[in-house]
């Protein structure tokens, strides 16, 4: 192709992308970078110092309550993640390879549903179905030789919170996999099983390895939105079990406090970043063994 | 027999992901202000009192001024973005693209805050129209998701087709490309408007004093007295997302059937 044609073609390419890339730079780009300027700024009383200084970094690094808060919410997403993850692939599995291809829309249609409702309802009607006079344990309390509330509060602790975020992202962890089972060619399941391999180590040596990419991509899915989850510690906590994203908003409005706000944010992200490149590098390695 | 197993757990693992949603007709319903069993009585109180609710209708009016602005606002950047990156190459596309479709790798909290700071910064005061510029921001990535699926499965020899036949770059867009793509259009709007009636923390941070509809319950959720009425709001939001989400999947679906794809089915 000659090099005026492709300068008309990049052109025309540069003004169709502009409205949406200035969007995102002003509303997007700017706003993050002021956040990375703040955390490296004093603060003053009622104002921000425009003065460089790590010490909003070193005090956030030092302070034990921000080690508790952010290995809170690093545990509480990989536990999500992992249960997310583990529940939902024999589910994409079961609607990739059992179920006709007609029917495929159709369930895909509903398990997107819940994950359309409401998130705020969905989080409190956990917190409804395990509180002391909840669903669960009226329910129970409904047999006979019950006593009354057997379980007690189940709120206002990790496993609740694992458990409300876990039924939050489920659809989000069932799509991608998915995804990823439906490229595999059948016909090297086939072959495997030609070759002599039980139907278990075909699944083990051929299935598995081929929609690792998909779970890769379902793990970060579910992870990232569920370390910066802001309801569920607010209503499932109580309060009492704060995640990043509520330390991040009691620093920045309650304590007015932007610059160590901005730090813990700006920390938080790198932590993010880093946990998800370690998984993309992990998908790197599965698509090496591919080749 | 062996997808019979699975099959038994994958209805069973539906079955869990809608046991909760199920509970919210079943209390909107229920005579009784404690969440719990056994039910009391049919009512439709609650329903009345979240009728009667003027703050509440404040919250509606606000969403649907959101909602319907934010999903025509993200649409329209979201046709510009999904049409140049299937079908120009220039330079920067990827880092371009990444960064408009950053929002859904970002923890929402992070998008709220930095916004909030910048807004506060420049002295902008908080209102409904702020929410609608996060709500833009966020709802973009998933309308180029859905128009990018539509504008790649476009046969370009239809597009030079109408120019052979003397149409102009706009006529042809307008004539050929818009009604091929329209069903991708009325999804990405639906889907936007679901999004931004449903979101909360953005909203929650950006919205001054102004409530919408989820702030408005967030607000409500600690006061036990007004859950019932939450539980039937509750009922109206899935129902309402139920049927923008089956007008939406139609509307997919004859896209696809449009443009001559397989159904790979689902929107993501």
């Amino acid at each position: 192709m000659s090099a005026p044609r492709f300068d008309a073609e990049a052109r025309q390419g540069l003004a169709m992308i502009s409205p949406p890339l200035v969007y995102a730079l002003l509303l997007l780009a700017a706003p993050l970078l002021t956040i990375l300027a703040y955390s490296f700024f004093k603060d003053g009383y009622l104002e921000v110092i425009r003065e460089f200084t790590l010490d909003n970094y070193r005090t956030a690094l030092s302070d034990p309550v921000f080690h508790k808060v952010m290995l809170r919410s690093v545990v509480v997403a990989m536990l999500v993640t992992l249960v997310t993850v583990v529940l939902a692939f024999p589910v994409a599995y079961f609607l990739s390879f059992a179920v006709r291809a007609e029917r495929k829309a159709m369930w895909l249609f509903l398990i997107t549903i819940p994950f359309w409702t409401s998130y705020l309802i969905r989080v409190f009607l956990w917190k409804v179905i395990l509180a002391e006079n909840g669903v669960v344990n009226s329910l129970v309390t409904l047999l006979p030789f019950v006593d009354h509330s057997p379980f007690g509060n189940m709120l206002y602790n990790v496993q609740a919170m694992v458990v409300t975020l876990a039924h939050a992202y489920a659809p989000f962890a069932i799509l991608p996999i998915y995804v990823a089972l439906e490229k595999i060619d059948r016909s090297l399941l086939e072959a495997g099983q030609d070759l002599g391999e039980s139907r278990l180590m075909t699944f083990w040596r051929v299935t598995l390895p081929l929609a690792m990419p998909g779970v890769i991509a379902a793990t970060l899915i579910v992870f990232i939105p569920t370390i910066g989850d802001y309801v569920t510690p607010e209503l499932i906590g109580g309060g009492k079990t704060p995640m990043i994203a509520n330390m991040v908003q009691a620093n920045m409005l309650a304590l007015d406090n932007r610059p160590m706000g901005s730090a813990l944010a700006v920390t938080a992200m790198v932590i993010v970043t880093i946990v998800s490149l370690i998984f993309l590098f992990l998908n790197r390695r599965f698509l090496k063994v591919r080749q | 027999m062996k997808s019979g197993g699975l099959r038994l757990y994958a209805i069973l693992y539906l079955a869990f992901l809608y046991a909760p949603i199920l509970l919210l007709p079943l209390f909107a319903f229920n005579d009784g202000t404690i969440i719990a069993f056994p039910l009391k009585g049919f009512t439709t109180e609650w329903f009345g009192q979240m009728i009667a609710n003027q703050t509440l209708r404040r919250a509606f009016t606000n969403s649907l001024t959101i909602a319907l602005t934010a999903a025509l606002l993200a649409t329209c950047l979201g046709i510009f973005a999904a049409r140049a990156s299937t079908r120009f190459n220039f330079p920067g596309k990827t880092p371009a693209m990444g960064l408009i479709m950053l929002p859904l790798v970002l923890p929402e909290i992070i998008v709220a805050m930095s916004l909030l700071v910048v807004l506060l910064a420049v002295g902008i005061p908080l209102s409904i129209f702020t929410v609608i510029l996060g709500h833009t921001l966020i709802c973009m990535p998933y309308a180029i998701a859905i128009l990018s699926t539509a504008f790649s499965s476009l046969d370009k020899s239809l597009e030079e087709a109408a120019y052979d036949l003397g149409e102009t770059k706009w006529s042809a867009f307008r004539l050929v490309i818009l009604p091929l793509v329209m069903p991708g259009i009325v999804s990405s709007l639906l889907m936007s408007f679901t999004i931004s009636l449903d979101e909360f923390i953005i909203a929650f941070f950006l919205a001054g004093n102004e409530p919408t509809l989820p702030t408005y319950i967030f607000s409500q959720l600690r006061f036990p007295k007004s859950v019932p009425v939450m539980m039937a709001l509750g009922t109206v939001l899935v129902v309402l997302s139920v049927l923008l989400l089956t007008v939406a999947e139609y509307f997919r679906r004859r896209g696809v059937a449009r443009t001559g794809q397989k159904d790979h089915g689902g929107f993501l």
